[in-house]
């Protein structure tokens, strides 16, 4: 069973279930923010949206849900999480993932389809694709630069922690690409262990072609060899 | 305590309203009484002015679940779901505080929709501003942009279109119109007719605090920034989205029997609405509102205009369920009164009696009035005026192409739309600048529905009647050429001062020009809003009576876009009017002239041309498909090459004594363009049409280059103009 956690604020909670069950074909449920018992779940979620409005900063208050130390525990044991857009910045709030998201370079919200070069296999979450293979995947968010310190951005190369960069369509990595302004290009980070993985894109929204593509099925599926692991 | 004299006027209630209301009682009002009359007996509560011509609008068809008067409309879409959806206005405070002007305005119009038990999966707008050369034009179109996104986004509910338009009529007066579509089961919509009594009376959501305070009269005086200072409200959609939850939650039993937002007019209207609707009364007591500040007086409670308030009215053994729910979503739930079965509206201050008022006097006793209409005639000369402009050499077509491609008008909207989230909730089967209309899956079916917003306001400036008839074509055509049958409309009617005979002559013939085509298009009227006095300094905008259209189409994956493949051939559907130059954004935008009649339509004829291009679609025989208007053909030939990133080439016989400029720039009604792939172009050109409708062809997407008759223009060269359209105009590139 995959648990979708909704926080209040969470909006991305119902496309990501969707996309599961829907497109995917996967179990999967809502994790209200307050369940601590995460015994029945093979791998987890955390939604796109605005988890309590953002307050203080994007995820600064999710972090501290009742929820986050069994989930911290489960990713410790090395237990599948997807973060995404809002569930990304959640990650990095809790320290589970490296790093933090600020505002876009033009301090503007904004959404449209981009397309990312996914460049690390060895993770839970993209070895379903091929190396430097290319993904058409839509954006919405307000605040997605990716930054960390070049000591800390040398580190997550050298461990090969950064999963994919925002590209041009046939996979050049440009300034142009990376609209938000992310420390180089990066869209998608995982831990070390490669377990827990953020991406700022929403592969849960590109899981059926009527609705713009599904590049995002690479991603959403991976969901299947968790649950194939636990059976 | 008594009312001091004139202190009527303060709630913009006239000498003669006054002692109306106090023959009505039999007695002078108390202070709570009279704030709560100038609220209900508002333009904006009560439509004083609109009213009597309300009724000549159509309302009915059988697909019609519910019409005006409700919070919202509601159509059959088939498998047994109801579309709800309405526009409204937030001009007034957006033109004041834009960002939250604007914000609140998509709370407000996404409360409307879920009040009835609807999940909302759409927002749209419509937007009106003075030109992007002024710092304060360029401030408020960012900051109304930003507020919309920043509310929608964080609530989660796509914004899946709209359209801008700038006017130097609107440099006092923006127009911020906002649409919002929800879906919910037949069976489930709600309504807001209180019911039973000794049935409680709950309030739940935000605190109540002292914003806006009788936001509903100052809407409805002229010169908002004058009028508007201190009662702008403070959107909150964290608070809101909490709310759509609880609410949507709380729907799925049967304790809730009755709801209603708290919008405008806050308590005072939404406790008169329930009693009305109901033809039951309401008792409630002010002491038990949670209040978000100290020390707030009756009459604060029941004018505070706080957002993401909701009102319910439950069953008795259902209190505990729902504050029980409520309570899950982190919000507040408090008791505050009661059902009564005599007709009355009683507001206790602490068990003290503030006001005690049968609902009717405030709702169907509301004055209404029929003014004096005469056209201002300087508008009648700048219709009459005749066109001066010389043509145009067939080498300047291109050159004229670029200037309107570029122009604030009809330049690309992208650098609004990327700011608003359009792809969550992943039902966006068309987006914008996709195609004309929007168009969303509805989950669990084969069924789509597409939607639209227009107005061509410039035409309702130079002929309301006439131009009101052009927004309802228009809208559903686009509704149209997204391969949807156009169902229903809603309707936002911003006007300026209706007791101005030039205001009311605007407003009543743009009524009539709207009832007239919803009437022969069949698109009849499910809701609605009226904004006026849009008017400063003696300068009212123009009459924008925008239109939203909503269609559905049987099967979601035969929808239409507006892009087409190299490759395809195109023709232009249409009823055989020749285009004009009156009211052309030709005119307008590239020699600065709003002059001239508005092109005619014969709305007969645009139904034919629609009904044609659905029975084309249903064949198969159309690859692409784009309403031909604003710009005239070469415009909308340019815009489906730039959607399609392909070339084109278009040839078009220009007649002797027939203008060059009219030809490629000018506009006519029931036109539109549709490609289709070369094998199957044959069966378009035999294939049969009504006798009104005709099909020329025109050319081919081909190439690198928008080719119009002699003048090429390089696709790359267009593409930077009509991108950037926005961006130079405002300084910021």
């Amino acid at each position: 069973m995959i648990g979708v956690i909704t926080f209040p604020g969470s909006n991305g909670d119902h496309d990501a279930l969707h996309s599961l069950i829907d497109d995917i074909g996967a179990p999967a449920e809502y994790v209200d923010y307050r369940q601590t018992d995460l015994a029945r779940y093979d791998a987890f979620v955390l939604p796109g949206g605005f988890s309590y409005g953002d307050a203080l900063r994007c995820g600064a208050i999710a972090r501290f849900a009742p929820v986050m130390a069994p989930l911290a525990e489960f990713a410790e044991r090395g237990g599948p999480i997807l973060g995404i857009c809002n569930g990304f910045q959640v990650l990095t709030e809790a320290h589970l993932l490296p790093g933090a998201l600020l505002r876009n370079e033009t301090l503007k919200f904004h959404c449209f389809w981009t397309h990312i070069k996914i460049e690390q296999l060895d993770n839970a979450w993209t070895a379903g694709c091929k190396a430097g293979e290319i993904l058409r995947l839509p954006v919405a968010h307000g605040e997605g630069a990716f930054f960390a310190d070049d000591d800390t951005l040398d580190q997550l190369e050298a461990n090969g922690q950064i999963v994919a960069r925002y590209c041009e369509p046939d996979g050049t990595i440009t300034p142009g690409a990376n609209a938000n302004g992310s420390a180089r290009s990066i869209a998608a980070v995982s831990n070390r262990q490669g377990n827990v993985l953020g991406l700022m894109p929403h592969p849960e929204r590109a899981t059926n072609e009527l609705v713009g593509g599904a590049d995002g099925v690479k991603i959403m599926s991976s969901a299947l060899n968790f649950l194939n692991v636990a059976v | 305590m008594t009312i001091a004299p004139g202190a009527w006027r303060e709630v913009a209630l006239s000498d003669e309203e006054y002692h109306q209301i106090v023959e009505l009682l039999g007695r002078e009002p108390r202070p709570v009484e009279l704030g709560m009359f100038g609220s209900m007996w508002s333009e904006h509560c009560g439509y004083k002015h609109s009213r009597p011509l309300l009724k000549g609008f159509p309302t009915e068809a059988p697909w019609v679940l519910e019409g005006p008067g409700e919070n919202a409309g509601a159509i059959d879409a088939g498998d047994g779901l109801a579309i709800v959806f309405k526009v409204e206005s937030h001009n007034h405070p957006s033109a004041v505080e834009p960002y939250e002007g604007a914000a609140t305005g998509v709370g407000g119009i996404v409360r409307d929709i879920f009040t009835m038990g609807a999940r909302p999966i759409a927002i749209l707008n419509a937007l009106r501003f003075g030109p992007l050369d002024s710092a304060r034009n360029r401030y408020l179109f960012d900051n109304v942009v930003g507020g919309i996104g920043g509310y929608g986004n964080c609530l989660g509910i796509p914004t899946v279109g709209g359209e801008v338009f700038f006017d130097p009529s609107y440099n006092g007066n923006p127009l911020v119109n906002a649409m919002c579509i929800g879906v919910t089961k037949h069976d489930a919509i709600m309504r807001a007719r209180g019911q039973g009594p000794g049935n409680v009376i709950m309030v739940i959501g935000a605190d109540t605090g002292r914003d806006g305070l009788h936001g509903a009269t100052f809407s409805s005086v002229e010169d908002p920034e004058a009028s508007h200072r201190g009662v702008i409200q403070v959107g909150n959609p964290f608070l809101e989205k909490l709310l759509l939850e609880a609410c949507l939650e709380l729907l799925q039993g049967d304790d809730v029997v009755a709801m209603q937002d708290l919008g405008a007019a806050g308590m005072t209207s939404s406790t008169v609405e329930v009693a009305s609707r109901g033809g039951v009364g309401a008792e409630i007591d002010v002491a038990l509102v949670p209040r978000r500040e100290e020390g707030m007086t009756a009459y604060e409670v029941m004018m505070s205009e706080s957002q993401e308030r909701m009102l319910l009215v439950v069953r008795p053994e259902g209190v505990e369920r729902v504050r029980e729910i409520v309570e899950r979503w982190s919000l507040n739930a408090a008791a505050i009164g009661h059902v009564t079965d005599d007709g009355m509206v009683r507001v206790l201050d602490d068990g003290e009696i503030a006001c005690e008022v049968p609902a009717e006097l405030f709702t169907d006793a509301c004055p209404t009035y029929v003014r004096y209409a005469e056209e201002n005639p300087k508008i009648t000369a700048a219709r009459e005026t005749a066109i001066a402009v010389d043509d145009i050499e067939p080498s300047a077509v291109g050159e004229t192409l670029l200037a309107l491609l570029g122009s604030a008008n009809l330049g690309s909207r992208r650098p609004v739309w990327e700011r608003y989230d359009h792809t969550i909730l992943t039902n966006t089967v068309v987006g914008p600048g996709q195609g004309d209309a929007a168009v969303l899956r509805l989950k669990g079916t084969k069924r789509g529905i597409a939607t639209a917003i227009d107005c061509n306001s410039r035409y309702c400036w130079l002929d309301p009647e006439l131009g009101a008839k052009h927004a309802v074509a228009e809208a559903s055509r686009n509704v149209v050429c997204s391969g949807a049958k156009p169902l229903a409309m809603t309707n936002c009617l911003n006007f300026g001062n209706p007791e101005k005979p030039a205001g009311y002559y605007q407003l009543s013939r743009a009524v009539a020009g709207l009832a007239e085509a919803c009437r022969v298009l069949g698109v009849p009227v499910v809701s609605g809003n009226v904004s006026l006095y849009n008017e400063t300094a003696d300068l009212a905008v123009m009459p924008t009576p925008t239109v939203g259209v909503v269609g559905v189409i049987e099967d979601v994956t035969q929808r239409l876009t507006m892009v087409p493949k190299p490759g395809d051939r195109f023709f232009l559907l249409h009823a055989g009017n020749a285009p004009t130059l009156g009211g052309s954004a030709y005119l307008a935008d590239v020699h600065g002239q709003t002059i001239g009649a508005p092109p005619a339509i014969d709305l007969d004829k645009e139904a034919a041309v629609q009904s044609a291009l659905l029975d084309l679609a249903a064949q198969g025989l159309v690859s692409a498909a784009h309403d031909c208007s604003e710009g005239g053909l070469a415009v909308a030939v340019a815009d489906m090459s730039l959607a399609a990133g392909t070339g084109v080439k278009m040839d078009l016989a220009i007649a002797d004594g027939e203008r060059r400029d009219a030809a490629w720039f000018g506009e006519a009604p029931s036109r539109i363009l549709l490609t289709i792939s070369p094998d199957k172009a044959d069966r378009v050109v035999s294939a049969r049409l009504p006798e009104s409708v005709q099909l020329t062809e025109l050319g081919t997407f081909e190439g690198d280059l928008i080719q119009l008759g002699d003048a090429g223009v390089p696709l790359a060269q267009a593409k930077r103009v009509f991108d950037s359209a926005l961006q130079s105009e405002s300084g910021d590139a």
